[in-house]
């Protein structure tokens, strides 16, 4: 059956590129993610498997070996690895390997990511988040989920002027097309 | 727009990111199968939609994702308290021990500080 | 651009003014041209000029002139326009600042300002009192349509609202602050100070140009012996450069709403003759501050005395602003008519400027001494205890008659302006918006903060602080900061009044007025209570007193004291209406902000959705997704294409895009007990590789939702639900599981967008999909109906199901959603090469219809039981428990005589039934008749060759071979119930 071939993946922002003079908008190349789900009796068992600490503390995350650990819910993480990019997901399969009790579902494809950064980053996202997203409330590696304008987002602060946008595929072009009037409106308002 | 404090998240978050889900502390019978019609219009239709203090259960649905419940007053739309899902209904606290509990967070005690460690 | 001298205005005072002589700009005013200087208002420009007159007032068109400085402004409302898309009514003329090529015009006239049609309504005023919309306009009923409202819609509203789409765009942000403070008066400006040095971060927000607040007129304040206004610049320079101070004019806090969240519109181009491209006009802050200063000051009060709005009557502190920042004098033969120091003040700076002062009339006996002794020394002519009785002048007031309190005669003094002050009135509007509660001032006749709502402190002037020091004081007090700052006011100030003046009082017949922009007498205050209204809320609805687009900055107290006098009861026991936002207007633009085009919502497509549009696709709204509705070919109109697509399904196979339905994956060690009490359905039987349709009711009974539920593994499940229910699905099983059945060892995740789903549909399906799946045996023995296996599709690891909602044998292949494109483009060329079709949303309703499938939401209203839409058998008999096991045993529930979904079949066969179509029993019962149910669905099926159709009936099941009927308007069709199932009853097809 080879004949037929094998499936090429396309990105739901293939091609999207933007941003203003303080602001650069980017997709982000394609990433393994799962949502995953465990008590906190077999947090260790799973972070050993996973390779990255899973943080309990609200609104954080850890990286390690290219995987970033994303708190969500008091059970809940959400794990982006960037380095697995092919067919299958390392992470299912490395969560499994773990032996404890566990919910793992594959959302690589049902997320997407948009890099927000500059100086004006914030402000961009602002546009729509109504977090307070200071340094001191929001720190580098902080991370939550969110509402941006009419679209519900993952939201990580990657560096002091660089954010990681999560967003379910179809709510994309609404994300980007807002942190778009976000962008252009960071670089001439205050 | 209201400021809502989350018992998961430990923080106080925008209203845009809950979703408000009824009365609380309405337990779903455990035999539900055989209360009677009367006991099942008291569960399942009747309110108290009490005007001032009322015990309600929000969603963080656009953050952590779980459900919790506040005390709020409904003239003021001020929240008393809010605590997580199971617990039991809370007795509000007076205004003596909101600043108490309010200056025992800021007040560094070894047990706060050195607790873990033991 | 330079004009002389001459150019910008015949009563431009030279040095007098902060603008700067060589910038100006021309505008149009009314067809004219006009130069003024930068930094003017259109008010201050047309001042300049000598122009009083600028509108009609709204009930009595009434001539009106400009009577404040700031945006309280209720008369001089103007029609603003940039070019032709770009056009405003209703702008407040003392706050629009004027820029090169701005036109405005004057509103609420015909044929022009000077000749207006509608200025007899003010010879008809007695029909026009207060109430008269609820006394006249009550009968005859017929007359409300044809008279009335025609009439009422006509004359209502000042400004004629625009037609175009508003080309300018709006911006929004969210933003925090430790503290906001509203108002950059001294007392802002001195709370900012104290605030920034603390290291906190600061919002300091005015809604002029510049900061200073009351500096823009007072000229007689020195903070730390400078200049008040320099002073107040250079304070704003300094907080503009620390980092932590957001400093924002042409701002107004709008609203302040719960737990510390304000509205504030930051005016951006509004000012601007050439704005850049990407500058928003408006920009919505929606900040969050943990604690408010409001420092938002005083309005002056004009005096209520007969023919008090006259084009050249204006608040004394608006005169002085007009001359102590634009240069301006308001005349040249000044008449002052007060009951408060500070009118004295602002003739004390026309006359210094060299404009005549007719006299100052002050209704109290004992004014202050100093202010007194000074207009001694300035040779003005001061009358204590002497009153406005009357004024002259058409078009512009031309004398004020004066009597001495309490006598007959009088004397007429001529005067080309009138200036005016009953004293102040703080603005209280944003503390009680943030509910707290006010207390009366009986000393000083004002409403104050007293019991505070939030976190928050009003200071200054609106906190009824009148002493500079003690402001200053307050104010860095509210800062918590440390400051040394001193102030001092060249006068202190005494005095005021609320109601109506000598004169105006309940035995004349005058027009004193209280309400400018809806022409609201003291007369009209007193009708209402003598007609009954004794509540102010209800005396302001009759008289409409405040109520205008200016919310009774200047009228309310007054309004309020005349009502206290007429009642015989204390202002505090007669109450103040509720002030709310906004406290000015705000356009729509800035509330709508991105939310417009392509931001107005999201609109959601599956990862086909551009291959789709490529092959033709129209598409159709279901929730935020777009759907491909149906695939016309050239020259096909919807129903050729629907047909085609109809057919070609059943004769050969089509390919759907199912993407959109709802995924959830159910995952855990319980998860079938988990499904157990969610769904009426049994799921322990349920073996791995199988997948069952289930049926989900509320706790109530009634069905809530449907979909194919695949188990995938013993402790992991793919469930469906409808496109339209994903999320609240989801939130009501997250509902059940964290809060009634915590204890399971289960969690749920949407799936939705992890997988594009394409479904091939029909005999060929088989054979279209074989060649693509890898590791999977999907013969019929194999892979039979209701199988679900993971496998691998083009080299992808896959999910496939065996299901079918059209009755076919059929396969939903799921694969990770960016394969989607690919996997689809194969599978289409591969059909297409055989013969099969692609197919919309409207082929799958009617092929689902062809075969009874309901569809929750359109077959099922929330009322429906599953017995109801006759799927009782999806409802385990042997579960003890399940969401909706009690509802369902409800007598409504389980009574005789429930509708119930039945198939109706049209006697005439061509004929499709509407869907909403009413269905009775007998259809010459007089009206109202019996209505028995309604048609849910209704089409033409192209397989069956007639129409087919799904009916919610009463006792539907039991009247199976009945003759029913819908009437419609101009037809009755006859219809005859049947079961609901139009193609291949026996159901072969689909183990095919
Ligand atoms: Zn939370």
């Amino acid at each position: 059956m080879a004949d037929l071939g094998t499936a090429t993946r396309a990105l739901p922002l293939a091609g999207f590129h933007g941003g203003s003079s303080t602001v650069r908008l980017e997709a982000a190349p394609p990433a393994e993610r799962i949502s995953l789900r465990v008590r906190a009796e077999d947090v260790a068992a799973l972070s050993g498997a996973l390779g990255v600490d899973l943080p309990v503390k609200p609104k954080t995350s850890a990286s390690a070996n290219g995987r970033t650990a994303l708190w969500l819910g008091p059970d809940e993480w959400l794990m982006i690895d960037e380095s697995g990019t092919g067919i299958g997901n390392g992470l299912m399969q490395a969560a499994q390997n773990s032996g404890a009790l566990h919910s793992a579902a594959d959302v690589s494809h049902r997320n997407t990511a948009i890099l927000v950064s500059g100086t004006g980053a914030d402000k961009a996202i602002n546009a729509g988040c109504p977090q307070d997203l200071s340094l001191k409330e929001f720190p580098v590696g902080a991370c939550s989920r969110t509402i941006f304008g009419k679209v519900e987002i993952v939201l990580l602060r990657t560096a002091e002027d660089a954010f990681r946008v999560e967003v379910w595929r179809s709510f994309s072009d609404y994300a980007f097309g807002l942190l778009s009037e976000g962008a252009r409106d960071a670089a001439v308002g205050k | 727009m209201l400021l809502i404090h989350c018992p998961y998240c430990e923080e106080d978050r925008s209203e845009l990111e809950f979703r408000w889900a009824g009365e609380a502390h309405i337990a779903r019978p455990e035999n539900i199968a055989a209360i009677t019609d009367e006991e099942f219009a008291e569960y399942f239709f009747l309110r108290n939609n009490e005007k001032g203090l009322t015990y309600e259960r929000w969603r963080h649905i656009h953050g952590c994702g779980r459900f919790f419940n506040a005390a709020r007053d409904t003239v003021s739309d001020r929240f008393l308290m809010t605590y997580k899902a199971g617990l039991p209904k809370q007795p509000i606290p007076t205004a003596e021990e909101t600043a108490a509990i309010a200056e025992e967070k800021t007040v560094e005690t070894w047990e706060a500080t050195e607790g873990d460690a033991r | 651009m330079s004009a002389s001298p001459k150019d910008l205005g015949a009563f431009r005072i030279k040095d007098a003014g902060r603008h700067t002589p060589a910038k100006t700009a021309r505008f149009t005013f009314d067809g004219k041209t006009y130069t003024a200087m930068e930094g003017d208002t259109v008010a201050s420009a047309l001042l300049a000029h000598g122009v009083h007159l600028v509108g009609r007032s709204f009930k009595y068109h009434r001539p009106r002139g400009i009577l404040s400085a700031g945006p309280e402004e209720p008369n001089a409302l103007l029609d603003v326009s940039r070019d032709a898309g770009r056009r405003q009514p209703n702008v407040r003329a003392t706050v629009q600042e004027v820029f090169d090529g701005v036109r405005i015009a004057s509103q609420n006239r015909w044929p022009s300002l000077k000749h207006d049609v509608g200025a007899f309504n003010d010879l008809l005023s007695p029909f026009f009192a207060a109430g008269f919309y609820y006394k006249t306009f009550m009968w005859p009923k017929e007359a409300w349509h044809k008279l009335y409202e025609p009439f009422i819609r006509r004359a209502a509203g000042l400004g004629e609202a625009p037609k175009e789409e508003d080309p300018d765009h709006y911006t929004s942000r969210y933003a925090h602050g430790d503290v906001l403070i509203a108002g950059a008066g001294v007392a802002g400006l001195t709370a900012a100070l104290s605030a920034a040095a603390t290291g906190v971060s600061v919002f300091l927000v005015d809604e002029q140009p510049e900061v200073g607040g009351a500096l823009h007129f007072d000229a007689g304040t020195t903070i730390d012996g400078q200049n008040g206004y320099e002073w107040a610049q250079a304070a704003a320079a300094r907080l503009k450069a620390m980092p932590n101070v957001t400093v924002l004019t042409r701002t107004t806090v709008f609203g302040y709403y719960n737990h510390g969240f304000l509205g504030l519109v930051e005016r951006v181009t509004d000012h601007l003759a050439r704005p850049g491209r990407d500058l928003p006009r408006e920009r919505l802050w929606q900040v969050r501050a943990k604690r408010v200063v409001l420092a938002t000051g005083s309005i002056e009060r004009h005096m209520v005395f007969a023919n008090n709005d006259r084009p050249g009557i204006m608040l004394a502190s608006a005169a002085r602003t007009f001359l102590n920042h634009h240069g301006v004098a308001v005349g040249r033969q000044v008449g002052v008519y007060t009951a408060h120091d500070s009118a004295y003040e602002a003739a004390f700076d026309l006359k210094r400027a060299g404009v005549s002062i007719a006299a100052i009339v002050d209704c109290r006996s004992h004014p202050g001494d100093a202010v007194l002794a000074e207009a001694r020394a300035l040779g003005i002519d001061v009358l204590t205890g002497h009153s406005v009785t009357n004024t002259s002048g058409r078009l512009r007031v031309s004398s004020m008659t004066v009597a001495r309190n309490g006598a007959s005669n009088a004397r007429k003094i001529a005067v080309d302006a009138l200036i005016v002050s009953a004293g102040w009135t703080p603005s209280v509007h944003l503390f009680s918006q943030s509910r707290g509660k006010l207390r009366f001032d009986e000393a000083n006749q004002r409403f104050l903060p007293d019991i505070y709502a939030q976190d928050c402190i009003s200071v200054g002037a609106c906190n009824g602080t009148d002493d500079l020091s003690d402001l200053i004081d307050e104010a860095i007090a509210a800062g918590s900061g440390a400051l040394a700052l001193t102030g001092e006011n060249r006068f202190e100030w005494t005095g005021g009044m609320i109601g109506a003046a000598e004169g105006a009082g309940p035995d004349k017949v005058v027009k004193a007025f209280v309400d400018f922009q809806h022409d609201v007498t003291a007369k009209d205050i007193r009708l209402a209570v003598r007609e009954g209204m004794h509540s102010i809320e209800h005396i302001k609805r009759f008289t409409t007193n405040g109520m205008a687009s200016d919310q009774g900055k200047l009228s309310n107290m007054h309004g309020l004291a005349i009502a206290a006098e007429m009642l015989g009861r204390p202002i505090p026991k007669v109450g103040l209406t509720t002030f709310r936002a906004p406290y000015t207007p705000v356009t729509y633009g800035t509330l709508v902000g991105h939310s417009r085009g392509d931001l107005f919502d999201p609109a959601r497509k599956t990862p086909m959705h551009t291959l789709e549009a490529a092959e033709g696709a129209e598409f159709e709204d279901v929730g935020n997704w777009k759907r491909a509705w149906y695939f016309p070919k050239r020259g096909e109109d919807m129903h050729a294409a629907v047909n085609r697509e109809c057919r070609t399904v059943r004769d050969v196979a089509g390919v759907f895009d199912a993407s959109t339905l709802g995924k959830i994956e159910v995952v855990g060690p319980d998860a079938a007990q988990f499904l157990n009490l969610l769904y009426t359905n049994a799921w322990d039987t349920l073996k791995p590789g199988k997948c069952r349709y289930g049926i989900m009711t509320r706790e109530d009974g009634f069905v809530y939702d449907d979909g194919v539920v695949g188990r995938l593994a013993e402790d992991r499940f793919h469930v469906t639900t409808t496109t339209g229910g994903a999320p609240r699905v989801l939130h009501h099983m997250e509902d059940y599981l964290q809060t009634e059945f915590p204890h399971l060892k289960v969690w749920l995740t949407s799936t939705t967008e992890q997988w594009a789903v394409i479904a091939v549909q029909g005999p060929k399906a088989r054979e279209i999909i074989q060649p693509f799946v890898e590791g999977l045996d999907i013969s019929n023995e194999a892979f039979p109906h209701m199988s679900v296996a993971e496998c691998t599709v083009m080299g992808v690891p896959s999910r496939l199901f065996r299901m079918s909602f059209t009755g076919e044998l059929g396969f939903e292949v799921n694969v990770p959603a960016d394969y989607g494109p690919a996997v689809w483009k194969a599978i289409w060329e591969r059909a297409e090469s055989m013969g099969a079709c692609l197919y919309g949303t409207e082929t799958m309703h009617v092929l689902r219809a062809e075969k009874g499938y309901i569809i929750v939401g359109q077959d099922t209203d929330g009322t429906v039981t599953p017995d109801d839409a006759a799927l009782g058998w999806a409802v385990s008999k042997k579960k003890t428990d399940y969401v909706g096991i009690r509802g369902l045993k409800r007598p409504d529930l389980v009574r005789d005589g429930r509708k119930q979904l039945v198939g109706l079949l049209t006697k005439s066969p061509d004929v499709v039934l509407e869907e909403g179509g009413q269905i009775v029993a007998d259809p010459n019962q007089p009206k109202p008749m019996t209505m028995l149910g309604h048609v849910t669905s209704a089409y033409w099926s192209e397989n069956c060759g007639r129409s087919i159709a799904l009916a919610l009936v009463a006792g539907g099941r039991s009247l199976v071979g009945k003759t029913l009927y819908v009437p419609l308007k101009d037809q009755t069709i006859e219809v005859e119930v049947t079961d609901m199932v139009f193609f291949d009853k026996e159901g072969g097809r689909i183990h095919g």
